[in-house]
């Protein structure tokens, strides 16, 4: 492993909102390898059952998060924006994409390296928690808004 | 308090009888959603509704509904739009040009749009919410100066189920006003958001402290986005819903649209939000 | 003639009482009032004061009410039984509107309202107050009721002050009884003993001075003795009450109490039957019902009463807002005791006992208050109830 950050990638990680407030030594850690990537519409940021090598950092552009339904094969079942992150599947075993993720437009993102992530949180247990305080009311409000889609509540 | 003579001498119309319309025009919305344009058949016609009041629409022989209030003109068209969810609405939703039904109200209080005057408006709708709101939009766009920022966002089931698709489309052209559309779920033809519709307030762009919101739709749905609002820093008393209760008589003396103190068809449709906050967290009111 | 004003009183002996209702008559008046039909004390037109239930007297408990003889041959021994007034202002069913199709449209005719006018004999005083309250609910709002409005507009009052308070009464506590505080055409008081049996007559208003007026012989004034008898009459009722219920801040200790642990008491013995609601001299709700003629030209619309125990009466796309019990009892009472002020700016509850009464499980809503009030603030663990 290099110790290779792009002082460009590090820049827009610290202005991006998930990241307001956190250990500038710890952006720049987490940037490590971190590249910035583009998407063409159509294009996928990540395919379901592939490795999860990468957190992404969404900073322009629209992701949708789909799923194979029997009646529908690209069921959306969200859209991820700027301002916003994509992926946990890098944190949690067996690290592998649980959905599709396709751009809906031209779409930029930092992707972060799982590696790197999981070795800094790991080391540094301060960070750690503290990347975790931050991460957990993502998935608890996607996880809330997956719950009253569930619900269907226009259904009735 | 008591009429001193037989009120029904008096020639005042009987509050619970409807008066006879005529649909003008149709038009299928969705698959379960149609949208009624009525005209008074003759010179009885029904007071001029303001925006997110509602009517007793009556089906011969059928029954009757309650409706809200999607459009009108002063010449006494009224514009309803309609899902077969039951009975009645299933036969208002087979209703063709030239058919007669019946029409009683306006009924309740809508939406308080003079206390928004000079404030930041946000509007939510969710699916069927979006025609109650859909005169006070028209209101806001012939008064635009009046108001602050606008920021409408509307979400439906899937994009198939959102209704006025081509007008809210041609809102989109409006520089004076934000929409987001969000679905629950979507196909590969959507390249719209995909999400409740509380996922969008996080992007729209308002003075809390000066804003107005209305809220539309389904209860829970009206419950969360007001809560996401109060949470952005809406005050609770900014924050107005539209209550449905199950409802037969419309003028408060049937009991049955009861929400805790207040008569849904009398007090509301429209609420406060700081007011029925309480009783929305509860069960089975 | 025209001697009688209001506040005036007379004696009427038992022998020249059936005076009262001949005058009654002869006004123009249909009178209804209790009569015993079916092992009960109930409201119907009354040709003569002979078929008063006389003699008679009720004995009730919480889910019990028996017919007994008494000892002598009282008018108006006797509380109330399982029918109310409203039954004659709000009728269980009613027709409200006929449509006829016509030239691709239709027409629609109401229903006329208007009618002879009614002398309610023998009105309790929790039935006057009764009468108060539906005419909030169904002329005191922006609307009017045209039925209810034209029916109550032709009603002539005569109340009688209660010479024994029933098992369940409480009208006391809610302040409507036992004594008539206005709100009467005439107020009798039946005064059995000491001396002859004899009633106080008061008169409340114009139209019950008119009455008072056709009486034949000479008017007797009230002596002081009928007058003290019939104030101490009513005291004693007033000391002997069945029931009492604590109304102080009752609306904010049931708002406050919506998932005390106290409903999930008295679910478990509702059943759900409505009878509460269908002999409250208040309950108001209703539905209303379309019945169409075969060949589908003509339809009418019906009114008919309704009850929140029923599981469809908040049906909504489907689905019962309502579905529990739990629910449906809690909305009744903390609606009559507690929102009804909100509402109508007066207790739905008028203190007559019979939704205590009739409840073929015995559920006393005094008790149930009392309950509340004795742990204020308790939380159900499965509040809001089971579904």
């Amino acid at each position: 492993m290099t110790d290779e950050t792009d002082p460009n990638v590090v820049e827009a990680v610290r202005e991006h909102p998930f990241f307001h407030g956190f250990d500038p030594e710890f952006v720049h850690a987490i940037c490590r390898q971190a590249v910035e990537r583009h998407f063409a519409a159509e294009d996928l940021l990540a395919k379901e059952g592939s490795v999860a090598e990468v957190f992404y950092v969404v900073l322009e552009g629209k992701v949708a998060l789909e799923i194979g339904a029997a009646d529908n094969p690209h069921l959306t079942v969200q859209t991820v924006g700027p301002g916003e992150v994509l992926g946990w599947s890098w944190l949690v075993p067996p690290h592998r994409w649980r959905f599709d993720a396709r751009a809906l437009k031209p779409t930029r993102a930092t992707a972060l390296h799982a590696e790197v992530l999981r070795r800094t949180l790991a080391g540094h247990p301060a960070w750690g928690y503290q990347f975790l305080v931050r991460f957990m009311p993502v998935l608890a409000e996607r996880l809330e808004n997956t719950r009253i889609q569930l619900l269907d509540i226009h259904a009735r | 308090m008591l009429a001193e003579t037989d009120p029904g001498a008096s020639g005042a119309p009987h509050p619970l009888a409807p008066v006879p319309y005529s649909v003008r025009a149709v038009a299928t919305e969705t698959p379960d959603t149609t949208t009624l344009v009525l005209e008074p058949v003759g010179s009885r016609r029904i007071g001029r509704p303001t925006p997110g009041q509602f009517v007793m629409l009556y089906a011969f022989g059928v029954g009757e509904s309650p409706i809200g209030v999607a459009g009108g003109n002063s010449d006494g068209q009224l514009v309803h739009t309609v899902r077969n969810v039951g009975k009645v609405t299933n036969a208002l939703s087979h209703l063709t040009p030239g058919d007669t039904v019946g029409v009683r109200g306006p009924y309740g209080h809508g939406w308080p749009i003079a206390e928004a005057t000079g404030r930041d408006l946000v509007i939510v709708a969710g699916g069927l919410g979006l025609p109650p709101l859909r005169p006070v939009i028209y209101q806001l766009f012939a008064h635009r100066e009046s108001y602050g920022r606008v920021e409408i966002i509307y979400g439906a089931r899937t994009p198939k189920d959102l209704v006025y698709y081509d007008e809210v489309q041609s809102w989109r052209r409006r520089n004076d006003l934000r929409l987001q559309v969000t679905v629950d779920a979507a196909g590969r033809d959507w390249y719209g958001d995909v999400g409740v519709v509380t996922t969008r307030l996080p992007d729209a762009r308002f003075d809390a402290g000066r804003t107005t919101a209305f809220v539309c739709g389904p209860e829970i749905m009206m419950r969360l986005t007001a809560q996401a609002l109060v949470g952005r820093g809406v005050a609770p008393d900014g924050v107005w819903i539209s209550m449905e209760r199950n409802m037969k008589c419309a003028v408060g003396f049937c009991g049955h649209c009861q929400f805790g103190p207040s008569f849904v068809c009398r007090d509301g449709p429209v609420l406060r939000y700081d007011r029925v906050a309480p009783l929305l967290r509860l069960r089975e009111v | 003639m025209g001697e009688a004003k209001v506040g005036s009183r007379r004696v009427l002996t038992r022998d020249t009482f059936p005076e009262l209702f001949r005058a009654l008559v002869e006004s123009g008046y249909e009178v209804v009032g209790p009569t015993v039909r079916d092992g009960a004390i109930v409201y119907d037109r009354l040709r003569s004061v002979e078929e008063l239930p006389i003699g008679w007297t009720d004995r009730q408990e919480a889910g019990t009410y028996r017919l007994e003889r008494r000892n002598d041959r009282a008018l108006f021994g006797y509380n109330v039984g399982p029918f109310t007034w409203k039954k004659f202002l709000f009728p269980s069913r009613e027709r409200l509107w006929t449509a006829v199709r016509k030239e691709g449209s239709f027409t629609v005719e109401t229903e006329p309202t208007n009618g002879p006018p009614v002398a309610f004999f023998g009105l309790r005083a929790c039935e006057l107050a009764g009468l108060v309250v539906t005419d909030r609910v169904f002329a005191g709002g922006p609307v009017a009721d045209p039925g209810y409005s034209g029916r109550r507009s032709r009603v002539f009052r005569i109340a009688v002050q209660c010479g024994q308070a029933g098992g369940t009464c409480f009208c006391v506590s809610m302040g409507t009884g036992p004594a008539v505080r206005g709100g009467a055409d005439l107020v009798l008081t039946e005064i059995l003993s000491p001396g002859p049996h004899r009633f106080l007559l008061e008169v409340g208003s114009e139209a019950g001075a008119d009455v008072v007026d056709r009486l034949p012989g000479p008017s007797v004034a009230a002596g002081s003795e009928e007058r003290a008898r019939a104030e101490e009459i009513v005291e004693a009722t007033a000391n002997s009450m069945g029931r009492r219920m604590e109304t102080h801040g009752i609306r904010e200790l049931l708002r406050d109490n919506l998932e005390h642990p106290r409903w999930e008491i008295v679910a478990a013995r509702c059943l759900s039957c409505t009878n509460c609601t269908m002999v409250c001299p208040t309950c108001f709700c209703s539905a209303q019902e379309e019945v169409p003629e075969l060949d589908g030209e003509k339809v009418e619309r019906w009114r008919r009463w309704d009850s929140c125990f029923n599981l469809a009466f908040t049906e909504l796309h489907g689905a019962s807002v309502r579905k529990s019990g739990l629910s449906r009892y809690r909305q009744w009472m903390t609606h009559k005791l507690g929102t009804w002020h909100d509402q109508f700016g007066t207790s739905g509850c008028v203190g007559c006992g019979r939704c205590i009464t009739w409840c073929p499980v015995g559920i006393d809503l005094t008790e149930e208050v009392a309950a509340i009030r004795a742990s204020p603030g308790a939380i159900a663990p499965k509040a809001g109830g089971k579904t």
